[in-house]
């Protein structure tokens, strides 16, 4: 039972995404809406499943959401902190490039690290070494000491993720 | 009170849209040029919701979602193409 | 529609338009290409998101309905940017684009350029 329900539903998750995502798109809750979410949740995993690239799966969603929020802050923190950068003096500007060492593996807790250390205080994501065990990293504004943001990406977010995704 | 507000924001938009097309012109470098063009992207559909406010009307939602979307892969592909020499590969 | 509903719609619009416009300032400002990367992918995002919210707010109090679509965009370009972001930096390295003269740790870029750990050796990064 079990193989024929995994069968039909290779991805629930998905499915269920898409069906959300469907009745945001059309911002209705009418029964026609989630009849034809519902055959686009089922026909679309179907199709999609031979592409699929096996991830890392969300083990503590209790955790995720509260990640989101603790992100979401630190945009908002480092929207300021950017805005009061790029109207004052430009010589005050100390560029830098860091290399992080990363302790995740998967590509998907990765991405998830990369997107958010864009996202969030004067750094951006450059690049990643091809044994994805080193994340290069621009820094608007350096202090003195380097360590100083390593240790930050590394306590605030990779840890977070760490816990998440259980890996 | 609210459509002088859209009006203040309408004009602030513009004016950064004349400071990306600025940036698009002069640009020293050509990734330059495509950041200006993605920021372009994004302020305009800013501008769209803000003209659906000011025309009472939420019609424009679609335009702004197809918008975000295609400044996006136009955007990725650019950079794939600077980066490959191709986009599909 | 309230006259608070009008403020808070008010004050929402104006702070992305701040943002927007912080953004596209720091475009034109800033004095190198990665330094420049910094300003769009935040404070524009965040800037949209603001406008985004405020004409969500609008339209639940102009006509009663809950529009969860600018919610949709909002959480399409939250994830995006960052995927811009990196490309367009992999390009400059790739491009070896002129940075400032007081950026730290230039070294790195060459290392991250061939996707190479930091401390590799120097025959291993000529092309």
């Amino acid at each position: 039972m079990s193989t024929l329900s995994s069968r039909l539903f290779p991805m629930p998750f998905h499915s269920a995404l898409l069906l959300v995502v469907w009745l945001m798109l059309n911002n209705t809750l009418s029964l026609g809406h989630i009849i034809l979410g519902c055959v686009l949740g089922f026909l679309i995993p179907l199709l999609c499943e031979p592409l699929r690239v096996k991830q890392a799966t969300i083990k503590k969603p209790l955790k995720a959401v509260s990640y989101v929020f603790v992100v979401l802050k630190d945009i908002i923190v480092a929207n300021i902190e950017v805005a009061l950068l790029v109207v004052g003096p430009m010589h005050k500007i100390q560029p830098g490039f860091i290399a992080v060492p990363l302790d995740l593996t998967g590509t998907l807790p990765i991405t998830v690290l990369a997107s958010t250390v864009t996202m969030t205080p004067g750094t951006v994501s450059a690049d990643i070494s091809t044994d994805q065990k080193w994340l290069y990293i621009h820094v608007l504004n350096m202090p003195k000491d380097e360590q100083e943001v390593i240790d930050l990406i590394k306590q605030r977010y990779e840890a977070r993720v760490k816990e998440i995704f259980g890996c | 009170m609210l459509e002088t507000t859209v009006i203040i924001v309408a004009v602030m938009l513009c004016i950064a849209l004349v400071l990306n097309l600025w940036r698009l012109i002069i640009g020293p470098h050509v990734v330059d040029r495509i950041l200006a063009l993605d920021t372009m992207y994004i302020n305009s559909i800013a501008l769209i919701l803000i003209y659906g406010i000011y025309n009472k009307t939420p019609l424009y939602f679609e335009a702004a979602l197809l918008i975000a979307m295609l400044g996006f892969v136009s955007s990725v592909a650019f950079g794939k193409y600077l980066l490959r020499g191709d986009i599909i590969e | 529609m309230s006259f608070i509903m009008e403020l808070v719609i008010s004050a929402l619009l104006i702070l992305g338009g701040i943002f927007v416009l912080v953004g596209s300032i720091g475009l034109l400002r800033l004095q190198d290409l990665y330094v420049r990367l910094h300003a769009p992918t935040k404070a524009t995002t965040l800037g949209l998101g603001g406008v985004l919210i405020g004409s969500m707010l609008y339209v639940f109090a102009s006509q009663g309905t809950i529009s969860i679509n600018e919610l949709l965009i909002t959480l399409f370009l939250v994830i995006t940017a960052p995927v811009t972001a990196h490309i367009l930096a992999k390009v400059a390295m790739h491009h070896r684009v002129k940075l400032l003269e007081r950026t730290k740790n230039q070294a790195l870029i060459e290392r991250a350029r061939m996707q190479q750990a930091p401390n590799a050796s120097a025959e291993d990064i000529k092309d």
